[in-house]
């Protein structure tokens, strides 16, 4: 029903349920000894793709041999991209390296940061009464407040992010400028996330984006690198016109980069999904007052910390702030005019920038009849005086609170709980042989095998 | 469905204890977000009043398959003239709380505006008793 970009491979996942416990909005389960995701609960973060110990979970990306297919391939970078290549390889060998894997075009996302940024502040004018305002651009955050936090959607900005309008816009100047036929060109996002394959596979707000396919920005940094340490020195692509970001869109994806340009009198910068839930439980009760706009961002550091980021998250963010300097001082030089290539098309993408209002779904009711919902919260209430609240996960679930649901709404066997275990023994109520089923339910078949206990004095 | 929370005096720390965990419950249930917000934003105030006012007290919750009741009684100095407490901008908090951002005046106006029933019943040197009623339709 819902895409996601995360998938567990069953035959490696060894079911340790470290993913049930990091995920912020317990979406894993254990069964049968493999974790699960349910789909309508994950909201792509990545968390659980962190934590994996043996990379079982795995982030789903469009076959690299698709960029072959299309005349005018077209690698849409995100600004984080340059930021993972040490200090001494130079802007024009990366180039080089994308033409030659078979990109004949390359653009960076943030060209489209300045647009974005005046789409989000023309919106911003006509919404007063709508805020606290909330920036579109972390997709995993607007799947957070779409299950989570319902009565908090209205308040983000129904804005196309910049990687779509960097679509939008590469699109029009191949057609319209060099006469491209749509069907030749084929965009292609480099994806530092899971939340923004989704996004792009199942857009939030719009029927389907205008992207052909997704890589995974890990994969190309890899052949990107191996491409330039095997072409050594003397290896560059002097581009015709070399896209020259501004300062502000370079800074876009990183922690503060919307805020910092933002044009209200109070607003806030927050990244890593846990102290952004803990801010939206304070503003959702009101106790946030005055607030005009909100930067969420799902990763610590934004992208710079993305998942599928190689490169140390600082040391990123630095290279991005060092670029972003260089560019600033071209600026007030004049060396450079800001760049605004896509000032031609900047009606079109404007008036194009926007999606339908965003629309919640609700995790957490357990019925859409309030009152089969009522019933079933009585009886996971009853449930609960049976559990233990040490949230120990043997159950397979992530808490004590979770399994209770479970149990009612799944039709899961409260035998499943150890402590439940022990209570129904001493009632004489359950055989050892019903304990073990239970168990090996959750856990699969007995983890530790059949060899004789060592003897510990 | 009832809960029972403990409001202890000048515990600003833990005002939003009895919200948060109706929020939780009302979400559970399907309750319809703005309607949600409502029930909220009216608890928290009269939480944060018995808090700032008062010597402490118990928040009582009654959720039905329709409507929750909540009531909110306090051990404190009591109010003298409801009438006048209900107005917008009359406060008499102490200059420490409002240091702390509290006791704007607004607390009982908010509540009226939130909610679809409310009663507020004071003996002066006893304490207040707040009942609220939000229908969920």
């Amino acid at each position: 029903m819902f895409y996601h970009a995360l998938e567990i491979d069953e035959g490696s996942c060894i079911g340790c349920s470290r993913c049930m416990k990091i995920c912020p909005t317990e979406a894993i389960r254990i069964g049968n000894g493999k974790a699960s995701i349910m789909e309508d609960r994950c909201i792509d973060c990545g968390k659980c793709h962190a934590a994996c110990p043996v990379g079982a979970i795995y982030i789903k990306q469009d076959d690299f041999k698709q960029v072959h297919e299309f005349p005018h391939s077209v690698a849409l970078l995100p600004a984080v991209f340059l930021g993972q290549f040490p200090d001494d390889i130079r802007v024009s060998r990366i180039y080089a390296a994308l033409k030659d894997l078979g990109f004949k075009h390359v653009f960076e996302v943030e060209s489209a940061a300045d647009i974005y940024k005046d789409v989000k502040h023309k919106y911003a004018r006509e919404h007063v009464d709508d805020e606290p305002l909330i920036s579109s651009f972390c997709p995993a955050i607007v799947r957070l407040i779409q299950i989570k936090y319902p009565s908090l959607v209205g308040n983000i900005i129904p804005a196309k992010a910049p990687l779509d309008i960097s679509a939008m816009y590469v699109i029009k100047l191949l057609t319209e400028q060099r006469q491209v036929p749509r069907e030749e060109i084929g965009v292609f996002y480099v994806t530092p996330c899971a939340a923004k394959i989704a996004a792009v596979k199942a857009p939030v707000g719009e029927k389907r984006s205008l992207i052909d396919g997704v890589i995974n920005m890990d994969a190309l940094f890899n052949k990107v690198y191996r491409k330039i340490k095997e072409q050594g020195k003397g290896y560059e692509y002097k581009a015709l016109q070399t896209p020259q970001l501004s300062a502000d869109a370079i800074l876009s994806t990183l922690t503060n980069g919307e805020r910092r340009i933002c044009l209200a009198k109070r607003s806030y910068a927050i990244d890593g999904i846990e102290n952004v839930m803990d801010f939206l439980d304070k503003l959702e009760n009101d106790e946030v007052e005055g607030v005009e706009f909100l930067e969420l961002r799902a990763c610590d550091q934004s992208c710079a910390g993305a998942l599928l980021s190689s490169e140390n998250r600082f040391l990123c963010g630095e290279r991005m702030y060092a670029r972003a300097r260089k560019a600033a001082e071209r600026e007030r030089n004049g060396e450079v005019a800001r760049a605004r290539e896509m000032e031609v098309y900047k009606d079109y993408l404007e008036e194009n920038a926007y999606v339908e209002p965003v629309q919640a779904r609700s995790m957490l009711t357990l019925d859409k009849d309030l009152s089969k919902a009522y019933k079933k919260l009585e009886k996971i209430n009853k449930l609960k005086q049976y559990l233990p609240r040490v949230d120990c996960g043997m159950c397979g679930a992530p808490t004590c609170e979770a399994f209770a649901s479970d149990v009612v709404c799944k039709q899961i066997g409260m035998t499943r709980c150890v402590f439940y275990q022990r209570h129904l023994e001493r009632l004489n109520d359950i055989t050892r042989q019903e304990c073990i089923a239970a168990m090996n339910s959750v856990w699969g078949s007995d983890p530790i095998g059949d060899e004789e206990p060592p003897q510990v004095k | 469905m009832h809960q029972e929370y403990t409001v202890v005096e000048g515990d600003f720390v833990n005002a939003g204890t009895a919200s948060s965990s109706v929020k939780k419950t009302l979400k559970q249930l399907g309750v319809n977000p703005q309607v949600i917000k409502r029930v909220v934003v009216a608890l928290y105030e009269a939480e944060v009043n018995a808090i700032a006012h008062a010597y402490g007290g118990k928040v009582l919750v009654d959720i039905e398959a329709d409507r929750i009741q909540m009531v909110v009684a306090d051990k404190g100095p009591g109010i003298p003239d409801i009438a006048q407490a209900m107005q917008e901008g009359y406060s008499t908090a102490r200059p420490e709380v409002r240091d702390m951002g509290f006791g704007a005046g607004m607390g009982l106006p908010n509540m009226q505006k939130n909610v679809d029933r409310l009663n507020v019943t004071s003996e002066v040197g006893v304490g207040t008793t707040v009942e609220m009623e939000v229908m969920f339709n």
